[in-house]
């Protein structure tokens, strides 16, 4: 620990405010997801709790029958906005991280398995990549996405819906590693304390996990910060047309798509404050991405 | 004694960090005439470069000249302002990089990089621009300077885009001009015409060179002037043969003295004592534990026999299609049980894939190399884990032949670990013990790779190669990325090795006055073939070999060193 | 140089074959074309007609052959939603994706070249810093909120430019083009700008990131010993060093900037191809999904064929080499 905290990387961050803001505002935002059946003052979930009176009431002031008053309004059926944001935040960020690990893990081990490996199984999975980089990932996790709705029956979509945009975004996504990991890999490989480790009698398995992966985790740091806010705008995007998270369970694209029929009608604040949520996110994100990338990139300094 | 075209006046270079105010150049002074060529000499990190790049105005902010003064024809130029600095380089003061490998942008034809470079600061005109072009290639003796002038820099060797660097350099007639370790990524053989080629330049057109190198040998050959510098300062100046045959400095002194000679074999290598670089080592400590001192039945410990390696280059999808290079064809030699076999060669020459094919690193494609009467080219999984604990190796580089990410005690336990030598009780103890042994603090352990110097990696490396007790070790090119004072250091390990522990070698150089400090028997290899094999001293008196002997006689003359610090030594 | 080519065109009917693969187990393996052509009362006598007369009793590879025969000739099948032929719908639809993915394409290139060598050249100004953030809250915000954003400003506050649909068309030789008209033109702005303003930030950021790395070339610093000028050496020099990198990545935004336009076209109801795709999703109108698939591997292997054939032409290194 004080190993780290004497670190440049650690040195860096105290010293940029840029990292040091958008760090603790990635914080909160992911803490207050996390714990929202604590901080939500609702659970938009509940019918129970639900009064169609409160409907379109605008932010801190007093609903008309009700006189209850909302800190950002409420929607058409008068669930709180602000409750169904930390609620939706959280089923955005929990695709975002599954995702971005699921993405991760798969493309970490064929990075350094075409890397270290070459020959044929390296002229698979890159040709592979190849071909799935000439598509956007998006597009790819669209089709995914509709092929998956084709074979699932229609009473399980819903449910299956999540776990289906996890495996879209994730397997739109490892590419990215994959190339990354395979170029340090190569880097990596023909550096001597590799041949030390095979002289030594290792393993391929075993030097690739204990004596490359290390090695090249640095630059995968930073893919899968960027890559983190990318899945969520992804997973939004995915939710905004239609094809993502459903009505049930709606992520912060859901509460846009939702909110974007209220705003011609002058209901702002359905639309404004998940959009503005999801923007705080992914910019928060992206910064930290954008200063580690910096910050890890021995170059620059 | 005319004039100095360029005067340097107790420049300080100023850089701050976080950790407070570095100042890697202080208070430095020399001067420069016309047609004179100034060595600074130093080992890496005693800002001799940072000297250079504030002359000429290049340093990288936040880095600046902090106190003093440059002069250049009488005029101070360490004050003007950017454009004016800018429109002194090049015209006045031109540079040469180390490595001619990334000076010339890729994208761009030579000669539309000398014609850009002219006409800027000459004016010429383009067709006239374009004539001057081509006399500077011709200049530099580049074969077919009117064909070359179109081509690409990929398209150029290592050494013709060295001199189409040093064409760039001379466009605008500089009066002087800053060589960085100019030859240090060349071969001896193109090192000696590069040299040979500034020599010739600086007094046929007066131009004031500086020659910033970290090699003795340059500096014998080719300099009028020496300045030694250690950590940021100049501790002595003078004539070369002044500083080389008579140093005052106790520093110089033990510099000139670490440089392996080619005429005669020491015992041990003076080392380098200024500064508090001393470390002891206690190789004859380990034998005691040593148990692999076993000799081979025949006396003979490894033989090779027709050794051949093809690498791939051009790839077809029809076999009959493909194209190779032989890096190694048809290498026969053997190596006797306790003796230190050397090979030699320039880049290239196959030397480093011989010693990746006897560690099975690299596959073998023809002939054979048997290990104490066993083929090993044939060894199964078993056989070849087996051989392997018997074998290590030294690896050229010491930045990456350690795992970053890895503390230095786990490095050298991974062997014990693996071939599961010891009882783990005893592997700990062992491992401080070799890390002791080879010149180690008793916390190194503890500690990652990057917290070391070169030389102390380097130990590091040795340690972890002595963990598995082998009986034969690799040596590739063990010093040459290491300082002379240091490879003094590492030498003299690898002897006590030798010596002590009754280790067998297999040691690969570029670098003949090494070999001849080193090795029993020595190999010349070029092109892959091995061309002469003979004793040392019959090697480097009675050469047989044509190529063998172009190879001696370009070794630097170190006649004009002082011996007296090695008078002062056993000789062998 | 030509072995270079013909491998490079090798690969792309090889990434064609592949799609085409994909393209056809979708049409063999998701949902039953049996299932979806006949009604509830069917006997097994009218389910085996239909398999021979599909052909669906055929080996897999005899299939797939007839699939991609068919599929050259533009004959996609018949959509499960619309019930009229797929090629028919995807020809009226393009001219509104292509016309839209050209100007935003303009747009993005242009201006994210000019940005990001701006912002590499001045690295320490005000003015590149603030661009530079301002740039990441545009790789941030998500293009449908630019969207609606620009809905919202522009069509509902301010009442300047249409919120939807591409305005009046007029018909060129069977091409619908919005080119021509006032109201095509106003059509096309928002639309141009929300998808492009993305790929312009990505082209932007990656210009400038490349541009500095070129910056610290050694290459550069020899020409600034040589006392060449910084425009010199900042237009000339590092700028051609950038764009060799740079072109490879501006072909792939080329093809993202169609299929983005999935999403731009949900949010103005533009009727391109990409809101067809979307509604073929929603319904699971597999004929639709599978031939815009192929339509887009088309252009986008095309795409990435003129930019490696581009590649050569500005690296010596490749054009020698080959």
């Amino acid at each position: 620990m004080r190993r780290f905290l004497d670190s440049d990387l650690f040195y860096s961050f105290r010293t940029s405010p840029v990292a040091v803001v958008s760090f603790i505002v990635a914080a909160l935002l992911v803490l207050s997801a996390v714990f929202a059946p604590l901080v939500a003052p609702t659970n938009p979930f509940d019918p129970a709790s639900l009064n169609l009176m409160n409907g379109f009431t605008a932010p801190m002031a007093p609903n008309d029958f009700t006189g209850e008053s909302f800190f950002m309004g409420t929607d058409d059926q008068g669930r709180d906005v602000f409750s169904t944001i930390l609620y939706g935040m959280r089923i955005s960020l929990f695709v975002g991280f599954a995702a971005v690990l699921f993405a991760m893990v798969l493309g970490i081990f064929l990075g350094l398995l075409s890397g270290y490996v070459g020959g044929w199984t390296e002229t698979i999975i890159m040709r592979a990549a190849d071909v799935q980089l000439t598509f956007p990932s998006i597009l790819v996790a669209m089709l995914i996405f509709g092929v998956a709705k084709g074979i699932t029956p229609v009473e399980y979509r819903d449910q299956m819906a999540i776990w289906v945009l996890i495996l879209a975004i994730g397997l739109s996504d490892w590419v990215q590693f994959a190339r990354v990991v395979r170029g340090a890999t190569l880097v990596e490989k023909s550096k001597d304390y590799v041949a030390a480790a095979r002289l030594i009698g290792r393993s391929p398995l075993t030097i690739m996990l204990r004596h490359i992966m290390p090695n090249v985790l640095s630059p995968v740091l930073v893919i899968a910060t960027i890559s983190l806010a990318l899945a969520i705008i992804a997973e939004a995007t995915l939710s905004f047309l239609g094809v993502g998270a459903p009505p049930t369970q709606p992520s912060l694209g859901t509460l846009i798509r939702i909110g974007q029929g209220f705003l011609f009608s002058g209901e702002w604040w359905i639309l404004l404050f998940p959009a503005a949520t999801l923007l705080m996110l992914a910019l928060s994100v992206n910064l930290l991405g954008d200063w580690l990338r910096d910050a890890l990139n021995p170059r620059l300094k | 004694m005319s004039e100095p075209v360029l005067s340097i006046r107790n420049v300080t270079v100023d850089i701050p960090t976080r950790h407070g105010l570095f100042q890697p150049v202080r208070n430095v002074s020399y001067d420069i005439r016309p047609g004179e060529i100034r060595g600074v000499v130093g080992e890496s990190g005693a800002g001799k470069s940072m000297t250079g790049n504030a002359v000429i105005g290049l340093l990288d902010p936040p880095a600046r000249i902090s106190e003093g003064e440059v002069w250049l024809n009488g005029r101070r130029i360490d004050d003007l302002d950017a454009e004016e600095k800018r429109a002194i380089r090049g015209k006045e003061i031109a540079m040469i990089f180390q490595d001619p490998l990334t000076s010339l942008n890729p994208l761009f034809t030579v000669g539309e990089q000398l014609v850009e470079t002219i006409q800027l600061h000459l004016g010429l005109s383009a067709a006239d621009a374009k004539k001057r072009a081509i006399e500077l290639l011709d200049r530099v003796r580049i074969p077919n300077p009117e064909e070359r002038f179109d081509q690409y820099p990929h398209q150029f060797s290592g050494g013709m885009r060295q001199r189409v660097v040093i064409a760039l350099a001379l466009c605008s007639e500089p009066s002087v001009i800053v060589a960085d370790e100019p030859t240090t990524a060349l071969d001896v053989s193109i090192q000696a015409q590069v040299l040979d080629l500034i020599k010739e330049l600086a007094r046929e057109r007066q131009v004031g060179v500086i020659l910033v190198t970290h090699d003795m040998g340059v500096i014998a050959d080719t300099t009028d002037q020496v300045t030694v510098m250690y950590s940021g300062e100049v501790v002595e100046q003078g004539t070369t043969g002044q500083i080389l045959g008579a140093p005052s400095h106790e520093y110089t002194k033990s510099l000139i003295a670490a440089v392996p000679r080619p005429q005669v074999k020491l015992k041990r290598f003076p080392q380098v004592s200024y500064g508090g670089r001393e470390t002891t080592f206690k190789i004859e400590d380990l034998a005691r534990n040593w148990t692999a001192t076993q000799k081979s039945e025949s006396g003979t410990l490894l033989k090779v026999d027709g050794l051949t390696k093809k690498f791939l280059s051009k790839g077809s999808l029809i076999p009959s299609r493909r194209e190779y290079f032989t890096a190694v064809d048809n290498v026969s030699f053997d190596i006797k049980d306790g003796e230190v076999f050397g090979v030699v060669g320039e880049s290239g020459s196959g030397k480093s894939t011989v010693a990746r094919m006897i560690a099975t690193l690299y596959d073998v494609d023809g002939g054979s190399a048997s290990f104490d009467g066993q083929d090993i080219t044939k060894l199964d999984k078993e056989g070849v884990s087996a051989y392997r604990r018997q074998i290590q190796m030294i690896f050229q580089d010491p930045y990456s032949s350690l795992n970053p990410r890895m503390k230095v005690g786990d490095i050298v336990t991974e062997p014990l670990l693996h071939h599961r030598l010891l009882p783990s009780g005893e592997v700990k103890p062992r491992v401080r013990e070799l890390l002791d042994r080879v010149g180690l603090a008793s916390d190194a352990h503890n500690k990652y790779p990057h917290e070391f110097s070169g030389g102390q990696r380097q130990r590091i490396s040795i340690a972890r190669a002595l963990a598995t007790q082998p009986r034969f070790l690799i040596c590739d090119e063990p010093t040459s990325a290491l300082d002379v004072s240091i490879q003094a250091q590492i030498l003299n390990i690898l002897k006590d090795l030798q010596e002590h522990l009754g280790l067998t070698m297999l040691f690969i150089s570029h670098d003949l006055p090494v070999v001849r400090q080193m090795c029993d028997r020595v190999g010349v290899m070029r092109h892959g073939k091995l061309v002469e094999v003979a004793e040392t001293s019959e090697l480097f008196e009675a050469p047989k070999d044509p190529y063998t002997r172009e190879l001696l006689s370009l070794m630097p003359k170190l006649e004009a060193l002082s011996d007296e610090e090695l008078k002062a030594q056993n000789l062998a | 140089m030509l072995s270079y080519i013909i491998k490079r065109v090798g690969q792309s009917v090889l990434v064609l074959l592949i799609t085409g693969l994909v393209a056809f187990s979708m049409f063999t393996f998701v949902g039953d074309p049996i299932d979806n052509m006949l009604g509830q009362e069917r006997t097994q006598a009218d389910i085996d007609r239909l398999r021979e007369q599909l052909g669906l009793d055929q080996p897999f590879v005899v299939q797939y052959y007839r699939f991609l025969e068919q599929a050259v000739q533009g004959n996609f099948g018949i959509s499960y939603r619309q019930g009229r032929p797929v090629g028919e719908i995807l020809l009226e639809r393009a001219p509104a994706t292509l016309e839209l993915a050209l100007v935003s394409g303009i747009f993005a290139i242009l201006a994210g070249i000019a940005l990001g060598v701006f912002t590499a050249i001045r690295r320490d100004g005000i003015a590149a810093n603030v661009i530079m953030s301002v740039s990441l809250i545009g790789v941030s915000l998500p293009t449908f909120l630019i969207g609606i954003l620009l809905i919202y400003l522009f069509s509902v506050e301010l009442g300047w430019l249409p919120s939807f649909g591409r305005g009046d068309v007029v018909d060129v030789g069977g091409w619908s083009t919005g080119f021509l008209t006032a109201s095509g033109l106003k059509a096309l702005i928002l639309p141009s700008i929300t998808l492009g303003l993305y790929q312009m930030t990505l082209i932007m950021r990656l210009v400038r990131s490349e541009m500095l790395e070129v910056l610290r070339q050694d290459y550069i610093r020899f020409a600034l010993a040589r006392g060449l000028s910084n425009r010199v050496i900042n237009f000339r020099h590092a700028l051609k060093n950038t764009m060799v990198p740079v072109i490879t990545v501006i072909g792939l935004q080329l093809g993202s900037i169609i299929a983005f336009a999935i999403i731009t076209e949900t949010v103005f109801q533009w009727p391109g191809v990409g809101l067809l795709f979307i509604n073929a999703i929603q319904f699971v109108d597999i004929p639709v999904m599978a031939a815009y698939l192929m339509l887009i591997s088309v252009m986008f292997v095309a795409i990435n064929l003129i930019v490696d054939i581009l590649y050569a032409f500005i690296d010596p290194r490749l054009r020698v080499a080959a």
